[in-house]
């Protein structure tokens, strides 16, 4: 076995033949779940949504911990910080970025019902 | 550099040590990485309703094609995976074997994504339509990039493996390639979650 | 063939004309010394394709001090303008060109200058202060460095051919979209940030990396100085807000050049989305800017008052408090933009909360120097002048925070006012002090004393002559940008202070060259051969003047914080371990071709030539390659080696002993 392989043996960070074969297992089941679930029109479209984002963030974590092998090296744990600062980050991105312009659409863009209120009020049209 | 004794004490190899510092700095490039489709990501969910009389996600999507894609990814990934087991017993033959299958799985991925991509601007919905089509074209895409950069990646890896052995080098290569394929196949499943099956609903 | 690139993109305006006249002297100057002095082996040698960190460090504060000679002459045109263009009278350049003016002004002074200056300093300093020989990718290094000069000859070439963008410093759409901006402008300014935004993207991974895995053994976290928590904490920053500027002008690119529709005005694009995003980014930038200021300013104050520095832990957690608040406070960029009150109100809080940590620091800085032995060297004449400027600039700050206040303030002067505070007086004067703190360092001399003196003086007070008066007419309502304005306002009597106070400034300069000429020129009289000239307290101080290639030949052991101070202390021991050979990377040119092919691949995009891109980009490709199949890319240091070295250092100390 070459220095890499024995290095990364020492300090845990790899996986065997099941740690691949459950992350593609689970993998499966959750992906075809979720199309089936969007196909098949089963729940709500809420319900669904709940559904299926929370499956696809299992299914990121479970690549992350059986693919990647996120969790099994040696402490400190830089690469799960550095994860993690990441994710928040995402997190209010997106989030940050959603709540905001939807708050801008709501104040900035007027109905046409609300544009002739205007004219009329303000404009005297 | 002299040998560098770490927190614990124990005296590792210069190997380990380059190993260490290589696969944490590249780690750090894949979470900056997340920033960026973070971003695109965001992007798409502020402006995908800005249809612009053009159509939207549901006129377009087609999720069994998607599934086939997605299934192909998945697979890629997990034959990666193997490929570094094999790695890691020194079996040159089959670490070979399991990067070529990755590699064509790879491929069948991108023809199948250009293929979606040309029938949409044929049939007049490309990103110069709306805001939709542009962020939908921009979030696929960039991902489409990964992977084109990944096989193209993964092509010099193959060159190099059918010339030599399994040098640290190269396995440390071997390493990082499969953290960044792992790692696109994680932003895949955002992207069919957000982009398709919200698409679709 | 060669795109849209045509002889009609040559400057007109005289101030222009001039400008470039004037560049293109200073580089045939600089060409025609080097084949008289015939330099360009060493040049190319010590310099071009090298990996080592102290010189890199040096060549980014070389291009920085020439950026911010370009941004002082656009401010000395924006205060000209704005002191003489009064009624009938037009001040001295277009409208036309005072848009690029300040544009090309603050897009130069925050990308090439600061930003310039922060990673030159890292370079220099970090690796000796934790005790490391260099950083965790040597070559990464280099080529992020020559990335930077790919930006930096990109934004100079735009005042030679095509003209820059006049849509500010942060180019928002739907004016710098293709309809309304559809000259080369705006392209030079995506393209130049982008390709500097990748190698500082790039830098800031390999600096995390370094203080992670490559600090000196003893040496853990809570016993780091805080200049390199401060680093760290701007890293994280970089690493985790560049992607998102990158994602931004990515997306810009992509509506000019492409036709896409993000933040187009028809379309279904969204302009507020791209301020929404640029902000995101830009809010943290501020914070990567100012943290390693703070942290100059942390070992320059504990330094020379002979003290440690008061509070240590809370100085760490006041670092990670800013990195992460960081994230939550961009909209107060754009409180007037429409969002409703509730988005308002969350924003403005937070923002009054990151003022707090800010303040914590500046109370432990001044409790240290309390009953120390304070020596104001030039060093701590730029923190006591930051002190009281950055203080000025904080409380418009949080002033401006209040959403209500902001719709009166955002876009006036006074908001210019507020941003310049901040950034010259927190940055820019840490930068300074920096400077001299960490001079003798790195060449074996300390700098004139009096003459710092006198830059910092004019620094100061024209600092506040220029910027003061902006206050007062931000208050009297004047907004910023202005090219031209009508005299009953009365506000051209503040402008001309300003002008003054700018003056002011450009003589500060003068005498911060004059005092690097004098300095040089006098070295024998400032030598210091000790290594330490001011009684320092951290482990770079513990190398010679200048610095060995290997930085120390034996890699000490941390026991405590200041380790080198307590060092000091303890009796001397003789050197224990035995020496061994040290691995050094080999210089390489692969950076340098980098750089260069992403040059002609911005290039390219900029002037829509195709074939450009395609070489630029295979070009890039091509030098990573081959750079990545190098069989050897290190070379040895012998033991004989190290020991010739140390013995000559050694006898230089006992000369003056």
């Amino acid at each position: 076995m070459n220095e890499q392989a024995e290095g990364l043996k020492r300090r845990g960070m790899h996986g065997g033949i099941g740690s691949y074969v459950t992350g593609f297992v689970l993998s499966i089941g959750m992906t075809v779940v979720s199309f089936i679930l969007v196909a098949s029109h089963l729940l709500t479209s809420l319900g669904t949504l709940v559904v299926i984002v929370t499956l696809a963030a299992l299914q990121i974590i479970v690549q992350l911990f059986f693919f990647l092998h996120l969790g099994r090296e040696s402490k400190p744990r830089w690469n799960i910080y550095i994860l993690l600062f990441a994710l928040m980050v995402v997190v209010i991105i997106i989030g940050g970025s959603l709540w905001i312009m939807h708050n801008l659409d709501r104040y900035m863009i007027m109905t046409p019902e609300q544009i002739n209120t205007y004219m009329h009020n303000n404009e005297g049209l | 550099m002299s040998k560098h004794v770490d927190e614990m004490a124990i005296e590792i190899s210069h190997e380990e040590v380059v190993n260490a510092k290589v696969t944490l700095g590249f780690w750090t490039y894949l979470m900056t990485d997340c920033v960026l489709f973070a971003s695109l990501f965001a992007t798409y969910a502020v402006l995908h309703g800005n249809t612009f009389g053009g159509p939207s996600g549901k006129d377009i999507f087609d999720l069994p094609y998607i599934f086939v894609e997605t299934m192909i990814l998945l697979v890629s990934s997990f034959t990666t995976g193997l490929a570094m087991i094999a790695a890691r017993k020194n079996n040159k033959d089959q670490v070979l074997t399991w990067l070529i299958v990755t590699g064509l799985l790879g491929a069948a991925f991108l023809i199948m994504e250009l293929t979606e991509f040309s029938h949409l601007i044929s049939d007049g919905h490309s990103w110069t339509v709306s805001a939709f089509l542009s962020s939908y074209f921009t979030l696929v895409g960039t991902h489409g990039l990964h992977i084109l950069t990944g096989l193209l990646w993964l092509t010099v890896l193959i060159t190099k493996l059918f010339r030599q052995d399994i040098t640290s080098t190269l396995m440390r290569r071997l390493t990082l390639f499969s953290m960044f394929w792992h790692f696109l196949d994680v932003i895949w499943v955002g992207i069919f979650t957000v982009v398709y099956l919200m698409g679709a609903l | 063939m060669f795109g849209r690139l045509s002889f009609d993109y040559l400057p007109h305006e005289l101030v222009t004309v001039g400008g470039v006249a004037a560049g293109g002297v200073g580089i045939l100057l600089g060409i025609a010394a080097m084949f008289y002095f015939k330099k360009w082996t060493w040049l190319w040698k010590e310099w071009m394709t090298s990996v080592d960190p102290k010189r890199i460090g040096v060549m980014y504060l070389v291009v920085a001090a020439l950026m911010m000679l370009r941004g002082l002459a656009d401010a000395l045109m924006i205060r000209a303008q704005q002191a003489t263009s009064v009624g009938s009278a037009h001040g001295i350049v277009s409208s036309d060109t005072f848009q690029q003016v300040f544009s090309a002004h603050g897009t130069i002074m925050i990308f090439f200058v600061a930003m310039g200056l922060i990673f030159g300093l890292m370079n220099l300093i970090v690796p000796m202060q934790i005790g490391a020989r260099d950083v965790a990718f040597p070559f990464l290094n280099s080529m992020s460095f020559w990335l930077y000069v790919s930006g930096f000859v990109l934004i100079n070439l735009s005042l030679a051919i095509g003209g820059f963008s006049g849509a500010g410093w942060l180019a928002y759409p739907p004016l710098s979209e293709m309809q309304y901006s559809p000259g080369p402008g705006v392209d030079y300014w995506i393209w130049s940030l982008q390709i500097a935004g990748i190698g500082s993207l790039l830098s800031g991974i390999n600096f995390v990396v370094t203080i992670l895995k490559m600090r000196a053994p003893g040496m853990t976290l809570m016993k780091m100085p805080i200049f390199i928590w401060s680093v760290l904490g701007s890293l994280s920053l970089i690493v985790f807000a560049f992607p998102i500027l990158t994602a931004t002008l990515s997306l810009l690119a992509l509506d000019r050049t492409l036709g896409m529709h993000f933040f187009t005005a028809n379309g279904g694009g969204d302009p507020m989305m791209y301020v929404n995003l640029i902000w995101a980014w830009g809010h943290p930038e501020v914070y990567i800017l100012v943290l390693p200021a703070f942290g100059v300013f942390s070992e320059v104050v504990a330094t020379f008052s002979g003290k440690r520095l008061f509070g240590y832990t809370s100085m760490v957690w006041a670092i990670w408090a800013i990195v992460f608040l960081s994230y939550s406070v961009w909209l107060h960029h754009f409180f007037t933009m429409g969002s409703g009150a509730d988005v308002n109100t969350f924003f403005g809080i937070m923002t009054m909360i990151i003022s707090i940590p800010t303040g914590v620091k500046m109370f432990n800085w001044i409790f240290t120097m309390y009953r120390g032995r304070v020596r104001f060297t030039v060093p701590m004449l730029w923190f006591m002048g930051f002190v009281v400027t950055f203080t000025l600039g904080g409380v418009a700050g949080v002033l401006m925070a209040i959403p209500p206040a902001d719709f009166q303030f955002h876009n006036s002067l006074f908001l210019v006012a507020h941003f310049h505070t901040m950034i010259v007086g927190g940055v820019v004067f840490g930068m300074f002090a920096a400077f001299n703190y960490w001079f003798p360092k790195f060449t074996g001399f300390k700098l004139n004393e009096r003459l710092g003196r006198y830059s910092f003086w004019c620094w100061l007070v024209g600092f506040l002559l220029a910027f003061v008066p902006l206050y007062i007419l931000g208050f009297m309502g004047a907004t910023r940008r202005l090219d031209h304005y009508d005299p009953s306002l009365g506000w051209q009597g503040l402008f001309i202070v300003a002008g003054l106070g700018v003056g002011v400034i450009c003589l500060g300069v003068g005498f911060q060259l004059l005092q690097i000429g004098v300095s040089i020129w006098k070295r024998n009289e400032n030598r210091d051969v000790t290594g330490d000239p001011w009684g320092g307290r951290t482990l770079e101080w513990m190398t010679t003047s200048p610095p060995p290639e290997y930085n120390y030949a034996l890699i000490p052991t941390v026991t405590e914080r200041d380790e080198f101070w307590a060092l000091k202390q303890r009796p001397k021991k003789a050197a224990s371990a035995p020496l061994e050979p040290i691995i050094v990377p080999n210089n390489t040119a692969a950076g340098v071709y980098i750089g260069a092919f992403a040059f002609l691949f911005g290039f390219g995009f900029i002037w829509h030539i195709v074939w450009l891109i395609i070489v630029g980009l295979i070009g890039v490709i091509y030098s990573v390659l081959v750079r990545l199949s190098e069989d050897t890319t290190e070379h040895e240091i012998s033991v004989n080696e190290i020991k010739k070295t140390e013995a000559v250092a050694a006898a230089k100390r006992r000369k003056l002993a």
